[in-house]
């Protein structure tokens, strides 16, 4: 048995973990987990907090499914995996009131939304029900990555250009204020977000032939 | 009556659930390919934050909420059990999203044919679960209030999943740079119609 064993990290393994910050990306490829990936990108700061969270959220979950994927009824998985992933966001809920209350406050809502953000979900039902829990901690930890690679893009740009910070620094010198430069209103609004995720996707389609959607 | 409509019309236009906080938009972009099915998922989805919306409400101010428990005996004045609220909340949106799956069902079998898997996702679409929360956070005063907010987002839901349906089959027949066919230029034309949406801002009746 033990001769068998495949390693940590076999090819295989590694695939789970990278595959999602490209090829199937959940935010870009998959269209999984928008909801709330979109909100919370005004700053760099939340939204690293965010990706965090969900990581925390996504790995537990996977791994406790697929602990108990043999022992749960198909019928009632759904309300068996919204009890799972409901209690590990109460805990990640009590603790950044506890620690991070200002964060928190920035996050409002959208904390509690990790429970419908359908990336969760969809991993659950498409793989940890399916798979040992190694592979699924490794596929959780996977896309809760491309995931937060994607938020901390879109942050670090709608911060850069519309409050000239980062990580509340302030990057542009005031000389180029003094000059005439203007933060760009526009990308604090909502509706920007969208644009950015519309044009990291042009980017990676033309960069990633295979992508391309037929109609 | 002026304030009920004053919330209505700003949850439909000013803060759109899609166009400002971004819920719902898993449904939002898989479900819009056309516009027929669109219409009954955003039918679906008024009715069940019509109901959601108030029953969280109720279950908010005489169970969970700091003090809420003060009507069954004083001794309980004191306990706060809005922690729980996340998987109380969702508990009710599934057991509802059931419901209305059933009766859907009983009267309009076509419609419950055309949306199909769809129906029951809504239990995990953000939407749902979103407007509970906003409606504990904004702590409305009457269960009227809380009827009209829900309500309202479930009308501006329904009317941007309409709107991109509508435009996604004209724009089949348009030019569009590959790499951006499909999602890509959804994404963009509702960040355009975020954008013509927030037009609508400091609307009060």
């Amino acid at each position: 048995m033990n001769k068998e064993k495949e390693p940590l990290f076999s090819a295989k393994n590694l695939k789970l973990l990278r595959e999602p910050l490209n090829d199937s990306n959940p935010i870009t490829v998959q269209v999984l987990g928008i909801c709330s990936a979109l909100a919370i990108t005004v700053q760099l700061k939340p939204a690293i907090v965010m990706a965090l969270s969900v990581a925390f959220v996504m790995a537990v979950a996977n791994v406790v499914i697929s602990l108990l994927r043999k022992s749960i009824p198909p019928r009632i998985r759904i309300i068996v995996q919204l009890v799972v992933i409901a209690s590990l966001v109460i805990l990640v809920d009590q603790i950044l009131k506890a620690f991070l209350f200002e964060i928190s406050k920035q996050l409002s809502v959208f904390v509690g939304l990790i429970i419908t953000n359908c990336i969760i979900m969809g991993r659950l039902e498409a793989f940890a029900l399916a798979n040992k829990p190694w592979p699924s901690f490794l596929d959780g930890l996977g896309n809760a990555a491309g995931y937060g690679v994607i938020l901390i893009i879109v942050a670090f740009f709608r911060e850069l250009l519309g409050s000239g910070t980062i990580l509340d620094y302030q990057v542009i010198p005031q000389g180029v204020y003094n000059f005439g430069y203007e933060n760009n209103g526009l990308m604090i609004l909502p509706p920007m977000a969208l644009i950015v995720v519309g044009i990291i996707i042009w980017i990676q389609r033309s960069r990633n032939k295979k992508l391309i959607e037929s109609n | 009556m002026e304030n009920l409509i004053n919330i209505f019309v700003k949850s439909v236009f000013i803060d759109n659930m899609i166009f400002a906080y971004f819920l719902g938009m898993c449904s939002y972009l898989a479900v819009s390919k056309t516009v027929k099915t669109s219409t009954g998922l955003g039918i679906a989805v008024i009715f069940v934050l019509g109901f959601t919306v108030p029953l969280n409400y109720l279950i908010h101010n005489y169970l969970l909420k700091e003090g809420a428990l003060a009507w069954l005996s004083p001794r309980f004045a004191d306990i706060d059990l809005s922690f729980l609220s996340f998987i109380i909340f969702i508990a009710v949106i599934a057991s509802m999203v059931q419901l209305v799956e059933m009766i859907i069902e009983k009267f309009s079998p076509t419609l419950y044919n055309s949306l199909g898997i769809f129906l029951p996702l809504i239990a995990v679409n953000c939407a749902i679960l979103g407007g509970s929360l906003f409606m504990q956070q904004r702590d409305y005063n009457s269960i009227a209030e809380a009827t009209a907010f829900g309500l309202g987002s479930g009308v501006g839901w329904f009317l941007a999943i309409v709107g991109i349906a509508a435009i996604r089959e004209k724009i089949r027949y348009s030019n569009v740079p590959a790499p951006l066919k499909g999602l890509g230029i959804t994404f963009i034309i509702t960040g355009l119609m975020g954008i013509a949406f927030m037009g609508f801002m400091g609307i009060k009746l």
